[in-house]
């Protein structure tokens, strides 16, 4: 079997550079990519009585829409460019999320784009591609 | 935008409402409730005569089911406490249901509607009724309640109701209902009826000590901190009234969830700067910490003049921890069943936590702070008393206290708010029309128990929290072999090791 890439992804069209660098890599090399998509969510987060009767509804809606406006536009733009692909959508810390990703579906490197995330932004709450960096155990590739 | 122009809509009619409350209308209410609290009050408190001294009936009926429970599940409380912090750990969670509501979240939600006056006001009560003893009835009966939490807990998710949209909603109108029609047709008529009387005391006890105790409460302790008598709020009940409703609107009508995911996040942080504080004070004096708890010790079986001697610090106790932590009265089995599980016994077994944190914890540490300070020989009550204590050691905390005791009255009004909006939807149907009337209802009682002076209502109110145990406990009696089944399942593979997570 070949070696496959996971791909971080925002949204379907911001982390389009690191898309097309992740399909150029992939079709020089044969792989195939993973895509994931993590929805921003803690397991230690504090809400009301009322939030946690709609939770479950509401996390189907996140799924749906992941699905509809992130995840399929993006696979079917790679499978496009002739390489196989397939999506994961998930719910947790972005990068703990993406390296367990990495980890399960066995990837040989983790692709993700810098995300627009402002200097200042970064400072104080850090990105998800320097905390991937960190914690990832296996190469990472930061797109910028 | 329609949300919008209904919530101003209400809010114009709720103005209105102190206009009548001015008019001496809170008498003619006092006068006509009065003969019904009044008797809710005395059946509640019906003084059960046992051996020397009489206790209330309804503190009798707890107690009895906590140590019941704690006897039939073989020390529940105890043996699972190890657990029961992996649990909220995370530690067996299925990664796949990742982005539903955890064992964490769903304990958090029921403690911000636990956590609050109880544990400030309610401990300064006790200790200045029952002298530095009553803290040790109270942690005694934290411990008891533990039990009684952990057993309606896991009721509470077992007979929920999932809703075909994805929703659910489980309380002890749903196991009552459901789980004693498990046991056949009699039952199921028995059922239905302590479910219907269960959500009648729900909804009063939602209206009484879950709002009007709540916001009249806050309003005081506003008063006395911004000068007593002499401070410009003094006379300004319906404003403050005013203003609570429209944000509490806000959150349950408007459905701005801005206001309450802001209160979620600081309402957790006023409860650590609480404990933080108080553990401050407390280190600042650890010399005197053993003479303390000699106090307590003593003061708990040989009491110096108090009313009754040691019944009366045990009566003391229990009931000011009863009020505090609600073990047995079933309000926190509605904020529980949202968990995503498909064991109920982990949720119950998480729910020990909450008279742990709430009765032991929180409260053993403001018993601590009034004792240490020397303030409990003080004239003074309720939140007053614990104001002083605190400020005897640093000198601002009185404003940080008054903060911390809107946000907790605030945090316990939108959990009541959903509480008896249960039950009311319960007895009546869901529908829109149900909901808002329930809703605009709830808003009015918030200003008309900031602006008047019902000393009847609010007694009633209190007494219909407490009610709630009765037709609560009776069913569950009849469940307590389902309990033990899925507790004895569950124990069993966890024992064997079929529940790690990898």
């Amino acid at each position: 079997m070949s070696a496959t890439h996971l791909v971080g992804v925002d949204c379907s069209d911001c982390s389009e550079r690191a898309l097309d660098y992740a399909i150029e890599r992939a079709r020089d090399s044969g792989a195939g990519l993973v895509v994931a998509h993590v929805i921003e969510w803690s397991r230690y987060s504090f809400s009301t009585a009322q939030e946690n009767e709609q939770r479950h509804k509401r996390r189907e809606e996140e799924l749906e829409r992941a699905r509809t406006e992130v995840i399929d536009p993006v696979v079917a733009k790679i499978r496009e460019a002739g390489v196989e692909a397939r999506g994961v959508i998930r719910h947790g810390h972005a990068a703990e999320t993406l390296a367990k990703l990495a980890k399960d579906n066995d990837a040989a490197s983790i692709i993700v784009g810098r995300s627009g995330s402002s200097k200042f932004k970064a400072q104080f709450f850090g990105s998800v591609a320097s905390s991937l960096v960190q914690i990832a155990d296996r190469p990472v590739t930061v797109v910028p | 935008m329609r949300i919008t122009r209904i919530t101003a809509a209400a809010l114009l009619l709720l103005a209105a409402v102190p206009a009548w409350a001015q008019d001496g209308i809170d008498q003619k209410i006092n006068n006509a409730i009065q003969p019904i609290a009044d008797a809710v009050t005395a059946a509640i408190f019906y003084p059960v005569p046992l051996g020397f001294a009489e206790i209330p009936f309804v503190l009798i009926w707890l107690v009895t089911a906590a140590t019941l429970m704690t006897l039939y599940f073989k020390f529940i409380n105890l043996r699972a406490f190890t657990h029961g912090f992996r649990l909220v750990r995370g530690d067996y969670a299925d990664p796949d249901a990742a982005g539903e509501v955890t064992h964490f979240q769903a304990l958090a939600t029921a403690l911000s509607g636990t956590v609050g006056l109880g544990n400030i006001a309610g401990v300064a009560v006790a200790v200045s009724l029952g002298g530095p003893g009553a803290t040790f009835w109270m942690i005694l009966a934290g411990l008891l309640g533990m039990s009684s939490k952990f057993t309606e807990c896991t009721l509470g998710v077992k007979y929920r109701n999932e809703y075909p949209d994805g929703t659910v909603s489980g309380g002890p109108m749903y196991y009552l209902s459901k789980g004693l029609a498990e046991r056949g047709p009699a039952f199921a008529v028995l059922g239905k009826v302590l479910a219907v009387i269960f959500a009648v005391f729900c909804v009063g006890g939602a209206f009484g000590g879950g709002n009007m105790f709540q916001a009249n409460q806050s309003f005081s302790q506003l008063v006395n901190v911004t000068g007593g008598q002499a401070s410009w709020l003094a006379d300004k009940g319906w404003l403050f009234g005013l203003v609570v409703a429209a944000l509490v609107g806000l959150v349950i009508i408007g459905g701005i969830r801005g206001i309450a995911r802001v209160t979620s996040k600081i309402v957790p942080f006023m409860g650590i700067t609480y404990v933080l504080a108080g553990v401050v004070i407390i280190l600042m004096n650890v010399g005197q910490v053993p003479a303390a708890f000699a106090a307590i010790f003593n003061g708990a079986f040989s009491p110096e003049g108090v009313a009754g001697g040691f019944v009366g610090v045990l009566i003391v106790g229990f009931q000011r921890a009863a009020f505090s932590n609600e073990a047995g009265v079933g309000s926190a089995a509605i904020a529980h069943s949202a968990v995503q599980t498909n064991r109920p016994v982990t949720e119950g077994i998480v729910a020990l936590y909450e008279p742990f944190v709430d009765t032991v914890v929180v409260c053993t540490i403001t018993a601590l702070v009034i004792i240490i300070t020397g303030s409990a020989d003080s004239t003074l009550d309720g939140v007053q008393l614990t104001s002083n204590a605190f400020e005897s050691a640093i000198s601002w905390f009185p404003w940080v206290l008054t903060l911390a005791v809107v946000l907790f009255a605030f945090s316990t009004m939108i959990s009541w708010s959903y509480y008896g909006l249960k039950s009311w939807t319960y007895l009546f149907g869901e529908s829109k029309a149900a909901d808002i009337t329930f809703k605009l209802l709830f808003l009015a009682f918030v200003i008309i128990g900031s602006s008047m002076q019902l000393g009847a209502v609010i007694g009633f109110s209190d007494a219909m929290i407490l009610a709630m145990a009765i037709p609560n406990l009776l069913g569950v009696y009849f469940l307590l072999p389902v309990v033990k089944r899925e507790l004895n399942e569950y124990w069993a593979d966890l024992k064997a090791g079929r529940l790690e997570q990898s």
